[in-house]
């Protein structure tokens, strides 16, 4: 297994950005520090012409820790080239970098993993709840959130 | 003297004050319970006079938690979560979640079991633009071409029917096959409803394409480049109006797609119009890859044949221990297949667009093996999300009246966008 070009180009960029990577599944994953993903992600757009951001989305590892990842899923259309990106974040207050500026399909995203995994996105203007109601509580696709917990009633009270 | 003397003149009746417009921007909610809405979305437009300046879309209307229902449900169970995604062409999230699993299994399915699978997904998809354009075209007046297109598109539905026993749910696989082999007749049914469904899309041609009301609501509204369809992540019938001929069928083969012969239409302009006119040219390559499929199919298994993921024979399970045991290995609580630690996406050509799963098979606490009989997380990256979520951007500095036709070639599914 050789290191594939994207991850050369950013090491020679950014030596500390690529924490691990993998192939599994013919699916080419970087693992990336989450301080440096605007930066890995600019220079992955520009250099590579991954200019579709297929998928952002989030799994929640507990109890393991780091609990959180943040998955990015990429695609060249012209030369049908993917990446996968992942980062790691800790349990206590969970946060990223918002890549709105590079992909406005983000917006939304992001707002979904707001909504169910209550990770925040820094930079992001309008961070609020994209499926669910702003009175709603808790992150429902958090592992230590009970598929049978209930929510308090919205709506006209009589 | 008349019998109208008594009664003041016309002009008396007139009144002489002078009418005063109001110039000031004007907030309209639409939805979510509108009939163009389709019922679950809520756009709030401001609006100068009829032109819309601003607008905000709303969605979640119908969440289901659908991606937390299958963290809680084994790898079978969790497929029929997936027909309610997009439910116009449940058929096709069906194979793209099957398939994403046994990538993670990394198993493949035998070429009858691939051929099936790929005329379930054909005859879908033609369901699904039919459904499309023929509620367009309702919306635009056009109603008699939404009952003939309802009328091809029951045919698809029955065709459907005849194979797995529902209509819309359809689970029509599983994870390593199919759940049965194909009825008797059932392909040269095929071929029939094909031919009806060509003269049906001929009818229709004639009825919009050169339909001056159709086309000059259709033309050069709800404009999209390229380049900023790719940006928004846009996919699948609405990208290839905008000109990009990106069709995972084509540019990531699945099933026996690279096989046969049939091609991607593409648009120029990138308005309602060329959207229409893609999903039109679909339907008829559809078309050609299931007379391909039909005349093409070999004999042999449907089922991958692995016994720790598809169930024995039921003459097995009846009739031996062996069979009886694999039979429960597989359905036991607690067993059922155990799929190993990764974590797969896997794309396939949705009716909106390009429908991925992204799938990670964990071990929980319990486990002894390092497998799990569950998925960890179900991601289901919905090919409508963009194109709703890129919904201003289309409509705004258009007439109110333009929602209609740029909502429509949008193809919004509530299912696969709220999940």
């Amino acid at each position: 297994m050789s290191k594939f070009p994207e991850h050369i180009a950013i090491e020679k960029s950014h030596p500390t950005a690529v924490l691990d990577w993998h192939d599994r599944f013919g699916d080419r994953t970087l693992i990336v520090d989450g301080k440096q993903i605007v930066d890995v992600i600019t220079l992955l757009r520009d250099s590579f012409g991954y200019n579709m951001l297929v998928d952002l989305t989030a799994v929640d590892y507990f109890p393991r820790r780091p609990r959180f990842e943040v998955v990015y899923h990429f695609l060249n259309v012209d030369s049908h080239a993917r990446l996968r990106v992942k980062v790691q974040l800790e349990e206590s207050h969970p946060h990223i970098a918002s890549i709105i500026s590079l992909y406005p399909i983000a917006d939304w995203l992001e707002r979904e993993a707001w909504d169910m995994f209550g990770i925040k996105f820094d930079g992001h203007t309008n961070m609020k709840r994209l499926l669910l109601y702003e009175s709603f509580e808790g992150h429902p696709l958090r592992k230590d959130y009970p598929k049978t917990k209930r929510q308090p009633l919205i709506g006209p009270q009589n | 003297m008349s019998n109208t003397d008594h009664l003041p003149t016309l002009d008396a009746a007139v009144p002489t004050y002078e009418p005063e417009f109001q110039q000031k921007e004007m907030l309209l909610n639409i939805g979510p319970a509108h009939p163009a809405m389709h019922g679950i979305i809520r756009i709030q437009t401001k609006l100068e006079g009829e032109l819309i300046v601003e607008s905000d879309v709303e969605i979640g209307y119908l969440h289901r938690a659908f991606e937390k229902s299958c963290e809680e449900s084994t790898w079978n169970q969790a497929i029929i979560y997936t027909d309610r995604l997009n439910y116009v062409s449940a058929a096709i999230n069906n194979v793209g979640y099957c398939m994403a699993v046994e990538k993670l299994l990394g198993i493949e399915l035998p070429p009858r079991g691939q051929y099936i699978r790929t005329l379930l997904c054909e005859i879908s998809r033609i369901g699904d633009h039919l459904t499309c354009v023929g509620a367009s075209a309702m919306e635009l007046g056009g109603f008699t071409v939404f009952l003939y297109m309802i009328k091809g598109r029951e045919y698809c539905w029955e065709l459907i029917e005849e194979y797995c026993g529902a209509r819309v749910t359809t689970m029509a696989t599983r994870v390593g096959g199919v759940p049965h082999d194909l009825p008797e007749g059932w392909l040269d049914k095929c071929l029939w409803v094909i031919k009806e469904v060509r003269e049906i899309l001929a009818e229709c041609d004639i009825l919009l394409t050169n339909n001056r009301i159709f086309v000059e609501r259709m033309e050069n509204v709800g404009l999209m480049p390229a380049e900023k369809a790719i940006a928004w992540g846009w996919t699948g019938p609405c990208l290839r109006g905008s000109g990009v001929a990106y069709d995972v069928r084509k540019d990531f083969p699945y099933l026996v797609y690279d096989q046969l012969d049939w091609e991607v239409p593409v648009g120029r302009r990138g308005d309602n119009l060329d959207r229409y006119l893609v999903r039109m040219e679909e339907m008829e390559q559809s078309c050609r890859i299931i007379e391909q499929c039909v005349a093409k199919i070999p004999g042999g298994p449907i089922n991958c044949d692995n016994k720790r993921v598809t169930l024995p024979d039921k003459k097995d399970t009846y009739g031996n221990i062996e069979g009886l045991m694999n039979h429960f290995k597989l359905i036991m609580y607690g067993h059922g297949i155990r799929v190993p630690e990764g974590e797969v996406y896997f794309p396939v050509e949705g009716g909106n667009g390009e429908l991925g799963f992204y799938i990670v098979s964990h071990p929980d606490e319990h486990s002894k093996d390092g497998c799990n009989d569950r998925a960890w997380r179900v991601r289901c990256r919905p090919p409508c999300l963009p194109m709703v979520a890129c919904l201003p951007e289309i409509i705004n500095d258009y007439m109110i009246a333009d929602i209609v036709p740029t909502f429509g070639s949008v193809n919004m599914i509530g299912g696969e966008l709220d999940r």
